[in-house]
């Protein structure tokens, strides 16, 4: 019996700690349910049967920032709820990645303003962002795709 | 609608500066030391029965003297119709609460005092509810700038991470 | 020896802004005696946009997009007390096919506004199933809103004098079809909670408002037509041809949960009902006022002739005027009375626009109905009043 016969009669996978580790990462990403506007209904038509986000793994949203690994910030942000955003960011269990969701908290959107915080990236660290306003479940679905990506190419965080 | 106007006058005339018409709505226009008065009456009358408050809105004159208008627009459940009061404010007034007589005006107030600063008295929590406590400045105001005295940044150099 | 004497001592429970069942970002401050809620105190402004001052600088028309995402549940009624407001300070009288048009889409936007919050109600009483049934129903009425204005939610349909498309080919045999088979399912959504044990359980008689208090706290919408007052905008003050269509005012008893929750699934039936009504006597005709100052040229016409492209650079660079003047109109959202304040000082963005917004006044009312019930049922008491943080804050 060759070597490979052997694994694979006995069920062994040889893979590197990395690729496995960023498999089981990105096949069962929690989000945080923290809707704010117009976008976080959006968010539910997402994981509504139409659309269904469990075909991504993404389908358990938590309501604690403990149990979740993404947020995905779903509508504008104020200065008042800026701070408590940034808590909620802070007491996030690391492996952590951040949504944001539509033209508002990309970058503001339409409201230039003294209210709106001019684009999320000024409180937490971004990795995907998602145009729209509000997007659609299918580019949100997308943006969790990219973000898969995105997860396949990380090193290994210890 | 004449009778409406006739009621009014002789309810309280004394309280009343002007009344208009305008495409179906009857506007007052009262003086602000006499707004919980003039209220009190239109609230409780049995004929008139104002019981219902919909908005208080305030609206900045920059440059006209006095400054402020506050417009309240009540309703009367009996009758369904509906009442506008202008009310003239100059900048450091006072102006009498008229949270006793409607519960609901209460918001509305503090949403004014949070915009334009105009303070209530004898209005039972008074403090800022849209915008946090420590803000400067009332946003609606003509001279504030829209995008506040501290400008909203594209980037940020010193983040936080 | 056993210390038997109670204490007496409050607690304080934050609840929010980031709470899975406030319905988005509202905090409550609830002072509790053991389970019971002894005092509750809403803090709002954490959705706080700034609207109000963002639309003061916008032309007429670009306000439109500004107010769409103020309630984004029912953009159509925020779209519509708007522009009913410019064209009550214009002197605008739309055409009766403008009339009609809009009814429909605000009554779809109705019923999708509410099968959200049925959704939701009853995902946060613990009944995940309903969610998942409304929004199969809601996706098929925004893909009618994405078939006549392109987009699904915020869609900016509604232009000052008309529309500037007619409802494309094949809409009404569509809207039809969803008249059809809808009714069914408000039955099915009923089969599954309206003598559902546990559902009465934790509704029946929570949160009671009674009608003196609604009124005295400005409630308006469902909210207060379950406390038995009878008071709806569009039968008492028909706008936009609400006069020419039947329903009923569906009217509860007691102002409890459960009757907000009937009153609202019985308004979904008259919606169908004036949807009905409104697309088998939908007039022909145009589809906007004839007054080429307001109203956009058509994109063929100015593509080619010279007149209607300098139309079309002027009202989209310069917007068009409104005689100054103040005015107040008043929907009826499916939240309850929205109102708009308008203020014109005679130029082309609004001097002042005062939005009265119905989940505000609702709000204030909340923690009357919290009063002395148990932390378990807080949630059951919020959803029922249906509230948008959007709506409150602006």
């Amino acid at each position: 019996m060759g070597e490979k016969e052997f694994l694979i009669s006995n069920n062994i996978i040889l893979t590197s700690l990395t690729k496995m580790t960023n498999w089981a990462r990105r096949s069962s990403i929690w989000p945080m349910t923290f809707g704010l506007a117009c976008c976080a209904i959006e968010m539910m038509a997402t994981s509504a049967a139409h659309h269904d986000i469990a075909r991504f793994g993404s389908e358990v949203f938590r309501g604690s920032p403990r149990q979740s690994d993404l947020m995905i910030v779903a509508g504008r942000v104020s200065r008042k709820m800026a701070p408590v955003l940034r808590q909620l960011y802070d007491q996030m269990a690391e492996p952590k990645w951040v949504i944001a969701m539509g033209a508002c908290a990309s970058c503001g959107g339409v409201f230039k303003n003294y209210a709106v915080v001019q684009g999320v990236d000024e409180i937490v660290p971004v990795d995907v962002y998602i145009p729209g306003c509000p997007p659609r479940p299918e580019i949100l679905l997308q943006g969790i795709m990219k973000l898969q990506a995105k997860i396949d190419k990380e090193k290994l965080r210890i | 609608m004449n009778n409406l106007i006739e009621k009014i006058k002789e309810k309280c005339s004394n309280k009343i500066v002007d009344i208009q018409i305008c495409k179906n709505n009857i506007i007052l226009l009262i003086k602000p030391e006499d707004i919980v008065m003039a209220c009190r009456i239109l609230h409780d009358d049995e004929d008139l029965a104002y019981d219902y408050i919909s908005c208080i809105s305030g609206v900045d004159y920059l440059g006209k003297e006095p400054r402020f208008m506050m417009v309240y627009h009540i309703y009367s459940m009996k009758n369904k119709n509906r009442l506008t009061i202008n009310v003239n404010v100059p900048e450091n007034y006072s102006v009498p609460s008229v949270s006793s007589i409607w519960t609901g005006a209460n918001w509305f107030e503090r949403e004014i005092f949070d915009m334009y600063g105009i303070k209530f008295s004898g209005h039972p929590d008074l403090k800022r509810i849209l915008m946090p406590d420590d803000w400067k400045g009332y946003p609606l105001r003509k001279d504030y700038p829209l995008e506040g005295y501290i400008p909203a940044k594209w980037t940020k150099q010193d983040r936080p991470w | 020896m056993v210390n038997t004497e109670i204490k007496k001592e409050t607690m304080i429970l934050n609840m929010g802004p980031q709470h899975p069942s406030t319905h988005g970002v509202l905090r409550l401050v609830l002072e509790l005696d053991g389970e019971t809620v002894i005092n509750a105190t809403p803090v709002i402004g954490y959705l706080h946009t700034g609207m109000e001052k963002t639309v003061e600088s916008e032309r007429y028309i670009q306000a439109i997009t500004i107010v769409d995402r103020m309630d984004y549940l029912s953009c159509f009624f925020n779209e519509l007390g708007y522009i009913l407001a410019v064209e009550d300070l214009l002197n605008i009288e739309v055409p009766e096919r403008v009339k009609f048009m809009r009814v429909i889409l605000c009554e779809l936007q109705r019923i999708a506004s509410h099968l959200v919050w049925l959704g939701t109600h009853a995902l946060e009483l613990g009944a995940m199933s309903v969610m998942l049934y409304t929004f199969r129903e809601r996706e098929l009425i925004l893909e009618l809103f994405e078939m006549c204005s392109g987009y699904r939610m915020n869609s900016s349909y509604m232009r000052v004098g008309g529309f500037y498309l007619d409802f494309p080919k094949g809409f009404i045999d569509r809207v039809k079809d969803f008249i059809d088979i809808f009714p069914s399912k408000i039955n099915e959504y009923e089969t599954l909670l309206t003598k559902n044990v546990i559902w009465k359980e934790r509704t029946v008689g929570l949160g009671i408002l009674s009608a003196e208090d609604a009124i005295n706290f400005g409630v308006s919408g469902p909210t207060l037509r379950a406390s038995g007052v009878k008071w709806d905008i569009r039968m008492a003050h028909p706008y936009s041809g609400y006069e020419f269509f039947e329903f009923e005012v569906p009217v509860g008893k007691h102002g409890d949960v459960y009757d907000r929750y009937l009153v609202r699934m019985e308004e979904m039936r008259q919606s169908i009902r004036i949807i009905s009504q409104a697309v088998e006597n939908l007039p022909e005709g145009s589809v906007s006022i004839n007054n080429p100052d307001i109203i956009l040229p058509s994109k063929k016409d100015a593509q080619i002739g010279m007149e209607e492209m300098i139309h079309h650079f002027k009202i989209v660079s310069d917007g068009f005027s409104v005689p100054q003047g103040s005015t107040y109109i008043a929907v009826e959202s499916p939240r309850g009375e929205l109102g708009f304040y308008l203020v014109s000082d005679g130029g082309n963005k609004p001097y002042r626009l005062k939005v009265r917004t119905p989940s505000f006044a609702n709000l204030q009312a909340l923690p009357l109905m919290l009063k002395g019930i148990m932390i378990s049922d807080v949630v059951a008491v919020i959803a029922s009043t249906d509230i948008v943080l959007g709506d409150v804050d602006r």
